[in-house]
This record gives structure tokens, sequence and C-alpha cells, in this order.
């Protein structure tokens, strides 16, 4: 689904990603962890374009994505902040995206999912931090996409929320989608990944899955399992 | 799967529109067409004169025009980041954001500029005036500086990410076409007066979009008599046709140039 081919990045002096290798396959949920700054985002932002890499090389779906832009109507994406125009009603956001998509969506069952209803007609500067996310999250899921990628997704929801994310997660994953997830929330992702893709440094220093790390760094949890991993050799 | 895709330009057009609409219902865009709109209705009723009020118009579209377009601009690129970024996630091509963006803040500044002075000068009977070749370059010029500096603060905005760095830049340089670089200019006639100066005097108004759009007009109106020498040899190019022809294929370069320069950067940026 997703090939890169020692990616390098460097944001003036700070050298973000040194030379990442990654193969994700088709179908499946993807965590992508790793300490703050250890290059999650920079590497999610490659895969969708928006970072141009200065070295190395990304193919999604079998095709390389240097200068195209048509491969990302594959894609879902939730950013990790749920940044909107701020005078723009949620219903004329929707009705803009769509627009641009043009693609069958399934918005008023997510809307009445996470109760957006009585949302629509407010600006996106009025809604509060946890609604505004919910928005972003019925954004991401609205068209069928085979690639989706969610970017900290649990961020500001409340718990009854937090189910409904986990169980369009896993709707989508029944679906045969391969799904990429970046989080601090390591119960979250115990629950709902299939495997861990460990950054430091701005490489891969581990990817396998979840029950394998355990096992390798002999914590039963997975949030200490997580913290252990780069004091016992673990490497994939 | 169905996977239809529109063609690039449409995209733009799409981008555009939102951006335009976003605009027109902006308080700002309101004000600055109701200033236009009462300077040409104080002009013409208290002036009588169609000519007089042309030139009067001239001297501050000149000066105001320029000042809004770069302001204009660079708030619309930095208050529209978040916007920018959502869309550079979605299946469009790059250069239609930024181009769709553009024109529609040039496109809206331009309306209020035409409607503004348009309106009260319709209704004072422009068509029936001699005037309406003068009042129809003064528009016109008055489009080409918007839309050189609207895009000459997309130039400054898109490379920097600094909002504050940004606007200070932006202002920068509008104080310098529209004040700075003609005391530099008077300045050099004065040190360099022994010399044949013509030529240079040329090409310098020709190099900044404002003195060139200032020299276009003066000239048409025909008050070049009160430009003395300088302002014969410059009649004799501005006043023909191939002047005028060469004036706005420069002014048309200073469009193309910047705009080129947007899609350029924009390409090449992380976001």
């Amino acid at each position: 689904m997703i090939e890169v081919d020692s990616l390098h990045k460097k944001f003036g002096k700070n050298q973000v990603l040194t030379g990442l290798d990654l193969q994700i396959e088709e179908g499946g949920i993807f965590a992508v962890l790793g300490p703050n700054g250890s290059g999650k985002t920079t590497l999610i932002k490659c895969i969708l374009g928006m970072v141009l890499p200065n070295k190395g090389a990304i193919k999604v779906m079998g095709a390389p994505i240097k200068n195209t832009w048509r491969y990302r109507k594959q894609i879902n994406y939730l950013p990790q902040i749920a940044n909107f125009p701020g005078n723009i009603k949620v219903n004329e956001l929707f009705k803009m995206i769509k627009d641009l998509r043009q693609q069958p969506d399934r918005q008023e069952e997510l809307i009445s999912l996470f109760g957006l209803e009585p949302s629509m007609n407010k600006r996106l500067a009025t809604l509060s931090g946890g609604t505004k996310q919910k928005v972003n999250i019925v954004l991401t899921f609205m068209f069928n996409s085979p690639l989706i990628i969610l970017d900290e997704p649990t961020t500001g929801l409340d718990p009854a929320s937090l189910i409904q994310l986990k169980n369009l997660i896993r709707e989508e994953k029944s679906k045969g989608k391969t799904i990429l997830i970046s989080s601090h929330i390591m119960q979250f992702v115990a629950e709902v990944a299939d495997e861990i893709i460990y950054l430091l440094e701005g490489t891969i220093y581990y990817k396998g899955g979840i029950s394998e790390l355990q096992k390798k760094t002999g914590q039963k949890d997975l949030e200490h399992a997580i913290a252990a991993i780069t004091s016992t050799p673990v490497h994939a | 799967m169905p996977l239809r895709l529109l063609h690039p330009h449409l995209y733009m057009l799409k981008i555009l529109k939102y951006s335009f609409y976003d605009l027109i219902r902006s308080r700002w865009s309101y004000v600055y067409f109701m200033f236009y709109l009462l300077l040409g209705f104080v002009l013409l009723f208290l002036n009588n004169d169609v000519s007089k009020a042309v030139i009067t118009l001239m001297n501050v579209i000149i000066v105001l025009v320029p000042l809004i377009g770069t302001i204009f601009g660079i708030m619309y690129y930095y208050n529209s980041k978040e916007f920018t970024e959502l869309l550079l996630a979605q299946p469009i091509p790059r250069s239609s954001i930024f181009l769709g963006q553009y024109l529609g803040v040039a496109g809206s500044l331009t309306l209020s500029l035409v409607l503004g002075l348009g309106i009260p000068f319709m209704l004072y009977g422009l068509f029936k005036s001699d005037a309406i070749f003068d009042f129809s370059l003064l528009l016109v010029t008055g489009a080409f500086l918007t839309a050189i500096f609207t895009a000459l603060a997309f130039n400054i905005a898109i490379s920097n990410e600094n909002k504050i760095k940004g606007f200070g830049y932006a202002v920068l340089l509008w104080l310098f076409l529209a004040v700075i670089y003609d005391g530099l200019f008077l300045m050099s006639l004065i040190i360099f007066e022994e010399y044949p100066l013509d030529k240079f005097s040329l090409a310098a108004t020709m190099l900044n979009p404002i003195d060139l759009s200032r020299t276009l007009i003066l000239l048409k109106l025909d008050i070049s008599a009160l430009l003395g020498y300088t302002g014969a040899v410059f009649k004799q190019f501005f006043g023909t046709d191939t002047g005028l022809l060469v004036s706005m294929l420069m002014l048309l370069t200073w469009t193309v140039l910047p705009i080129w320069r947007i899609v350029y950067k924009a390409k090449r940026k992380d976001f």
C-alpha cells in the first residue's frame, strides 16, 4: 500500500528524517509511535505530499507520488490540529469539501453518529475543541478511500465519541482498508492497532506486532513496553 | 470505486469561487467599495468636471490601490493558512490552490474599485462625456496595480512563515515603490543633471509599476505641457500608441512574473 524508500528530510538545520525505510501492506491498522519530535507528523505529511522530502522516494498503491496530486483521491486524512477557516459554517465546510472531491459520501450518517446536528449552522470559530475534532472526524470518514491516515485522532474527544471513533476505525478495517494512526494514547493504540511502527530520531526503530513487542521487552503493558523499547535491543 | 477527477483548471475556479465569496462577505470589502463610491460621488458632484475628477482620482488610486492590494493580499494569505492546509491534503494540484486564492483576492478588490468608481461616473453621465477613455484607462491601471501588488504580497507571504516579518516586508515594499523610489529618482536627476537623462528617466519609470501608471495617465490626460522638457520626451514615447502598448506590456510583465513565482514557490514549499 505504502512504500517508503530511504527518506531524508531536513527543516533548516534540523534533520528530522534520516533514511527512513517503510513498507506498509494493504489492510490493517498501523500505529505510528515515537517520542515528540521523532518525525511522525513529518512522515505522514510526506506521504500526503504536503512536505517534500530532500531525498528518497514514496510510492502509494504502487505508483510514485512525486509531482502528482491525483493519488490523494485514495486518501482520507485527519490532521493533528483541527484548524478550520473560522468564518464559515460547518455545513458550508462539508459542502465545499464534497464539491471538491466529487465522491459519494456518508455525511448524514456520520453527523448523527457524532450528534453534530445542532452545530451544523454554527461558524467553525465558535465550536469547542472537541466539537471541532468531531467535524474533523466526519470530514475524514465521509468518503470511501482505501487509505486512511489519522494524526492524533483522539484529541479532545469525550468517552462516548471515543467509542464511536474506535467502532468507525474497526468498521473501516473490516472493509479491508489500510489505516495509519499516530497517537500518544497507548491504551487506544493497544485496543485498535494490529502493528506498531516505532520512530526514533528519524528512522524506524521497531516495526511489528504488539504481542511480539511485549515478549521482547518482557513488559506486559504496552505503555511500559514502549517506554522500555529504547533500553532493550528489539530491532526489527 | 468511482474515481472522478476534474480538470485542474476547474479546481482553481472552485477555489477562486470560495475565496471570492469569502471576501465579498467580509466587512472590509464593503468599506473599500463604499470608500470609492463616496469618493466618486464627492469628486463628481462637487467638482462638476470629469477631467479634474479623473486627475484627483488618479492621485488617490496610484497610492491607495497598491497599499490595499498589499495589505489584503498579505492578510488573506496568513488568515487562510488553515483553509490552505485543509486543501493541500485533498486531491487538488497545489498551483490551483494558490492561484485560486490569489485570483479571488485580486478579483474582489478589482470589483470593489470598478463598481465603486463606475457607479457614480455612470450616474453622472460618463458615456456622454469624452473623458470615457481617460476614465477607462484609470480603471485598467487600477486593476493592474491591484493584480501586481496582491501578487507581490502573496510572494512575500509565501516566503515568510513569520506573519509580522511578512507584513513588515510588504509594507516596506509598498513604501519603497510608492514613495522612496520617486525620491531616489528625483535625486539622481538632480545629481546627474549635466548628462542626458531621457533614456534613464524612461527606464526608471518603466521599472516601477506605480510611476508607470501615473505617467501613463498623466500623459493621456494631455497635461504634459506642464511637465517641461522631460514631459515632451515622455509625451513622444507614452503619448503614442506604441508607448501605450509597451507600457501595457510592462504592466502585464509586472503582473505575470510575481504570479509565476507564486506557483513556483508553492510547488516547492513544505506545509
